[in-house]
Order: C-alpha cells, then sequence, then structure tokens
C-alpha cells in the first residue's frame, strides 16, 4: 500500500502502536495477532464511501485528524459518579476513564457466586490463555477497520463469565467515562463476555461524558451465550456530542440461548454501532431493539446483521430513529437465513421520524432467505409527526415544543416496552426527553 | 335573546374562513355568553367542522375577514395551546389515537400546560388524582381508561366520553362540541350528554355543533342557529331544532340568497 493513503489518522494510531506498552506483550500468539491487526489496518487504512457497509459514513474528515495515544491522568481524574447513577441498579460494576480502569470507581468485590468480572489489563497479567481464540480474531473485511485498530491497541476492557446455570440476580453495570485531555485522545476497550449453559445475567453498559470532548473510543465486544443461557444487554449511549465511538459487538447464540439486546443512541458526533449476530443453535432466539435520537449534526449509523443457522431460531427487531437539525441517522439491517435453518421466523421493523427538512434518515432493511418454512417480515418507514396528533396535544394546552417532545418520546418509547425494569425504563424516557426538541 | 354586550365571552364577528382556497365561513357572526348553550346545525358541507376548527385553532385554516374575540381577547391571534389556557375546548368529531402516550400522563401534562401558562402554581400528581377521581365520579367513567394510551383501542363512544371527561378535568369557560353526536348509539349517546349536562354552569359557555336535532334532547340548547353556506340564515330557541328535524334543511337553502344568485 502506498504511502500517500497513509493519511494523519493512521499515521497519529501507528505512533500509538509503536509506543504502546499494552498488558499482555510478550504473550506470543497476542503479539502475533496484534502484529496482523496491524498489517491490515495500514494497508487497509479507512474504507471510503464505496464500500458498501460505509456507503452512508464516510470517514474522510477523520482521516485527517490527528489522535492522542492515551490519557496519562485517566487513572486520577475525579468523577462525579452520581452523575450518572441509575436507579435501582447498584450491583456490580466496572468502570473506565478513557479506556483505563479505575479500581477506585468500581464494585467488584463480594461477586455473586458464579460470576467473573475483571479489567482485562488484570487478566492479561495472568493467565490469558482463556481469552486465546478471542483475542486472536484476525479482522480480515476491511470495513471492520475498527476492530482491527482495536485489536491492535485494547489494553483494557472487559472480562465477564457466567458459570453454567448461574443466574445473576443483580444487574451488573459496565461504565465508560470519556473526559477531554490535552488533545482528541483515542481509547479502545475490548470486551469478552461468555454465559454458561442455563447462566443468566442483565447487563447495562453506559457511554458517557464529563464534559465535551473530541476523543475517538473504539469497543469489541465478544459475546457466547451457551445452550440455555439468557442475556438482557441494555447499552444507553449518552457520548460527547464532539466525540466519534466506534462499537463493534459480535453476539453467537447456541441451542435454546436467548438474548435480547438493546441499545439507546443520544450522543455523539460520529458514531457507528456494528451488531452481528449467529442464530447458531437450534431454537435460540434474538431480540433488539434500538433507538437513536439525533440532533445538530450528529451522525449515527447502526449496521445489524442476524443469521440464522439453526433449527427454528427466532429473531425480532423493533428500530426506531429520529433526526433533528442537520442530523443524519443511519440503519442497516441484514437478516439472513441459511439453508437448512428452516423454521425460522425474522422479523424487523424500522420507523424513522424526521423532524427538520435538513435531516437525513437512511434505513434499509434486507432479508435473505435461503431455508424453507421460514416466516419473514420486514418493514421500513421514514415519515414526520403525525399534524393531528399534534394539534390534538395542543388543543389542549400543550406547548408545541412540549407536544413534539411528547409524540417522539412515545414514538421511541415501544422499543423499550418489554424492559422489565421499571427504573431504567423511567431512566430512558427522561434521557429521551432531555435530547428531543424542546424549544 | 340578544345576548348583553357588557357579559359577552365569545363575540365572533362578520368571519370569513377558507380551507385549501375554499371559501367556507362568509360573514359569520354570533355571541355567546356564560352559561348559555347555542347549538349550531346545518347540512353538511355549511361550514360547522370550520368553524370550530378555526376557533380553537387548527393549521390550514385561513381567516380572510372578521374578527373573534374572547373575554375581550384577539382569539385568532392566539396559538392553539393559547387559546386552550384562555379557558376554549374543542371536543373532537374525531379524537385522536395517541399511542404510547398515557392518558393520565396527557391530561396532567394539558392541565398543567394551562396553569403555567395562566400563571398558576402546578399540581403535583397526588392533588391530580385527587382531582381526577372527583371527576371520573361525576362522569361515571370507569379508571381503567386512565391507564391507556390517550383513546388507543377506544370504541367511539369511549372515545367520545374521554373527550368530555378531558373537558371535566380541565374545566374550560367554552366548550366546543364538534358532532360529538356522530358514530353513537343512543346509551353512548346519552351518557356523553349526561356528561356535559353535568358540567353545565352559569360560568361556561357552550358550543354544540351538531348534524342531527336528536343530541339536543338529551342536551337542551338555550339557543339554535342554522348555518348555511358559512353563514348564520336563522336564530332562534330550541324548537327551530325541531323544525329543522322535521322539515329538513332543504328550506334552509332558501332562505339564503347566496345560494340562489352567485355561486362559489
Amino acid at each position: 500500500m502506498s504511502e500517500a493513503q497513509r493519511t494523519p489518522f493512521v499515521e497519529s494510531l501507528l505512533e500509538a502502536a509503536a509506543q504502546a506498552q499494552l498488558p499482555g506483550s510478550g504473550i506470543g500468539w497476542l503479539d502475533a495477532a496484534r502484529r496482523e491487526n496491524l498489517d491490515a489496518f495500514v494497508a487497509g487504512g479507512l474504507p471510503d464511501t464505496r464500500m458498501e457497509a460505509w456507503k452512508y459514513t464516510a470517514l474522510r474528515a477523520l482521516g485527517q485528524r490527528r489522535f492522542a495515544a492515551g490519557d496519562a491522568q485517566a487513572s486520577t481524574r475525579a468523577i462525579e459518579m452520581d452523575r450518572y447513577a441509575l436507579a435501582g441498579i447498584d450491583g456490580p460494576s466496572l468502570v473506565f476513564v478513557n479506556g483505563v480502569f479505575r479500581q477506585d470507581l468500581s464494585r467488584a468485590d463480594n461477586l455473586p457466586a458464579g460470576l467473573t468480572l475483571q479489567p482485562l489489563s488484570q487478566v492479561l497479567k495472568g493467565d490469558a490463555e482463556p481469552l486465546r481464540f478471542a483475542l486472536s480474531r484476525h479482522y480480515r473485511d476491511g470495513g471492520d477497520v475498527f476492530a482491527r485498530l482495536n485489536a491492535v491497541l485494547a489494553g483494557d476492557g472487559v472480562v465477564l463469565r457466567v458459570a453454567a446455570n448461574a443466574k445473576i440476580a443483580q444487574t451488573v453495570r459496565l461504565l465508560f467515562v470519556g473526559a477531554p485531555a490535552d488533545a482528541a485522545l483515542a481509547s479502545h476497550v475490548r470486551q469478552v463476555i461468555e454465559l454458561g449453559e442455563g447462566a443468566e445475567l442483565s447487563l447495562v453498559e453506559q457511554h458517557v461524558a464529563t464534559d465535551s470532548h473530541q476523543n475517538l473510543g473504539t469497543q469489541v465486544t465478544d459475546i457466547v451465550l451457551r445452550q440455555g443461557a439468557k442475556l438482557r444487554h441494555v447499552t444507553l449511549q449518552d457520548a460527547s456530542d464532539a466525540s466519534t465511538l466506534v462499537r463493534h459487538d459480535s453476539l453467537q447464540l447456541d441451542a435454546e440461548a436467548h438474548a435480547a439486546m438493546y441499545a439507546l443512541e443520544l450522543g455523539g458526533s460520529l458514531v457507528r454501532h456494528d451488531l452481528h449476530a449467529v442464530l447458531a443453535g437450534d431454537k435460540s432466539r434474538l431480540d433488539t431493539g434500538g433507538v437513536f435520537a439525533l440532533r445538530g449534526r450528529q451522525h449515527v449509523d447502526t449496521q445489524m446483521s442476524i443469521r440464522h443457522q439453526a433449527l427454528n431460531t427466532t429473531s425480532e427487531s423493533v428500530w426506531r430513529g429520529v433526526a433533528d437539525e442537520r442530523s443524519r441517522g443511519v440503519f442497516r439491517g441484514a437478516i439472513v437465513v441459511a439453508e437448512g435453518a428452516d423454521g425460522s421466523d425474522a422479523s424487523l421493523s424500522s420507523k424513522n421520524l424526521l423532524l427538520s427538512a435538513q435531516a437525513e434518515i437512511d434505513t434499509k432493511p434486507e432479508l435473505e432467505i435461503y431455508a424453507d418454512e421460514v416466516k419473514a417480515a420486514h418493514g421500513a418507514t421514514v415519515g414526520q409527526l403525525d399534524e393531528r396528533s399534534l394539534f390534538y396535544l395542543r388543543s389542549r394546552g400543550i406547548p408545541l415544543a412540549e407536544a413534539r417532545a411528547m409524540l417522539t418520546a412515545a414514538f421511541c418509547r415501544a422499543v423499550f416496552e418489554s424492559l422489565p425494569d421499571e427504573g431504567l425504563r423511567e431512566h430512558i424516557n427522561e434521557r429521551l426527553m432531555a435530547q428531543l426538541p424542546s424549544a | 335573546m340578544l345576548p348583553n354586550e357588557e357579559t359577552v365571552m365569545l363575540k365572533i364577528e362578520n368571519l370569513h374562513a377558507r380551507v385549501e382556497g375554499k371559501d367556507i365561513l362568509k360573514g359569520l357572526t354570533l355571541s355567546v355568553n356564560p352559561g348559555e348553550v347555542h347549538a349550531i346545525m346545518g347540512p353538511n358541507g355549511a361550514g360547522k367542522s370550520t368553524l370550530g376548527n378555526v376557533l380553537s385553532g387548527r393549521d390550514g385554516y385561513e381567516v380572510t375577514a372578521g374578527s373573534v374575540t374572547f373575554n375581550g381577547v384577539d382569539l385568532l391571534s392566539l396559538e392553539p395551546e393559547a387559546r386552550a389556557a384562555a379557558g376554549v375546548f374543542l371536543a373532537f368529531q374525531y379524537p385522536v389515537e395517541i399511542p404510547g402516550v398515557n392518558n393520565t400522563y396527557f391530561l396532567r401534562a394539558a392541565l398543567n400546560a394551562q396553569r403555567k401558562q395562566r400563571g398558576e402554581k402546578e399540581l403535583d400528581s397526588m392533588q391530580f388524582l385527587k382531582l381526577v377521581r372527583e371527576k371520573l365520579k361525576i362522569m361515571q367513567i370507569s379508571d381503567e381508561l386512565l391507564h391507556r394510551a390517550v383513546n388507543e383501542g377506544f370504541s367511539g363512544g369511549e372515545k367520545k366520553r374521554n373527550e368530555i371527561f378531558q373537558m371535566a378535568v380541565l374545566e374550560p369557560k367554552l366548550a366546543i362540541l364538534d358532532e360529538t353526536d356522530s358514530g353513537l348509539d343512543i346509551d353512548a349517546l346519552k351518557q356523553v350528554a349526561q356528561g356535559v349536562n353535568a358540567l353545565r354552569s352559569s360560568e361556561r359557555g357552550f358550543l354544540v355543533i351538531t348534524h342531527y336535532q336528536r343530541l339536543l334532547d338529551y342536551i337542551e340548547p338555550d339557543f339554535v342557529h342554522v348555518l348555511a353556506d358559512g353563514r348564520i340564515v336563522e336564530s332562534g330557541d330550541k324548537n327551530l331544532a325541531l323544525k329543522l328535524e322535521a322539515q329538513g334543511y332543504a328550506w334552509v337553502n332558501d332562505k339564503d340568497p347566496a345560494l340562489t344568485g352567485a355561486s362559489a
């Protein structure tokens, strides 16, 4: 690959890789994986919009930016934890500041039986062998550029395991705090989550900011659910409005496993979320739901793929998008029912609201079916707030801005209605109302 | 029979309005005092619903001439929410279903928004619930309606009763009932009328817009006006409604010079 394509972005991250003193260096297979992914990153650079997966998200401007390697103060910055508290969720937690684990802010002692919850940085200093499979991944698809980068530079993150048949009653919380530093910096977090046979876990992941910052965050998460395991995973993305955040989730469900994955995207300047799931075992089930509510010049791109690969598998996906001002939302939901995956049932709904003439939403549901006896349905709409409903609310005395917020929140709320945790639903509703146009 | 100018609450003078470029109201004049119930009757297309929509401030209705004052204020210059706060309430002919917005939440937001605009203290949830319970009793409505989304999945009768229930909670000075009887069977009609009658008071005026006399058997008006081709062509007491019921609207057209002369 020619030097001409080494953008300032690639240059700055190469420098970071050269300086990095990552935990786990010296472990042969890990060094090799990091090196391979680095080579791929340098050779591939950032994709352009000719690549299908990046068709609606241009990275040219990002390519011209430089990011510093890390935050020297990450482990000492004062963090007001109360600001990010979630009512009713006070169980085990891991907290990271600019990608660095903070023991002092976390609660990982006295864990319930069957739960393993450790920062990756600690695990890599001990026996890293159990992580070998996950951390040896080589991202061959040029579209996975940020996963490559993450594989090279992630020195911290989450290792979470639930032992077979352990049902963890308390919701586990993962909090990622971004904070402004002297320069825009890049941080990289890697998560490995495994639920053993029949295990159950509820997980909440929060991305927040102390103040506005222009940092880049990458996060790669591998989740495996063994037979009959149940996971509920809620991501509340409330990052800085000036930040760039790329999350890449891979999910594997064995037989009779059930995962419910939710995402609320409120923050970020440039946000990309990939969710790739494989229903690998018979009778496994995946529910996904997400909302993006955008304003200003925010750009949020969700790319979801679900592969039905076994008998009698089910997936149900409900996504809602709202774009105001000059923001842009992108949703692509691709469902593949593989040959032989008979009895699969897949549904996908993507409904979207444009609140301004300058906003844009691109939604693209895709369905590929190679099996027989399959039930599949998908639908996508982009519309505006119903004038009749708005007038109805106003005729009762509710001011226009409040009426708009009320209708928009109601439109989004449907996604989270099945969440059993009322405090969480309340929090989501409050954040939505705060984000939605009110002026 | 003419309203006293001193106490007049709603004063509509020579009102002209158009919708999608078409003139609908063509010089409507009408006054309503507190405590009075005025029925507006007329054939389809006469402009009955347009009147309700213009008074409540719906988009798409262009007032081309005339004026409307409400307790001395230029009503037409106010946004719909400000009209509501001033005390104007429209019971919709077709109440809108709003999935995802809880009925109680909506009503409290509405009441508090009005109170805030009027500079009054907002009600907390305890005070509000107390108020709602009182009104439920008056309206003889089950509290089950409160827990559902606004009008979502309501029957025709439930929607209309919910409108009247909202009126009971919001306590407007002027209530406009836009064809509230449409789509109701006789039992539902009686229930709705009962609710309306419970809200009649010396401080509240009503504008009851209807095509049929039937509703007026249960909500007895003080005045009946016949609206035809955008203006009031005849006014009288409740006996006028009976005449309309017996003779239909054909004779009304004969009274209207506009219909025999110029065409629209």
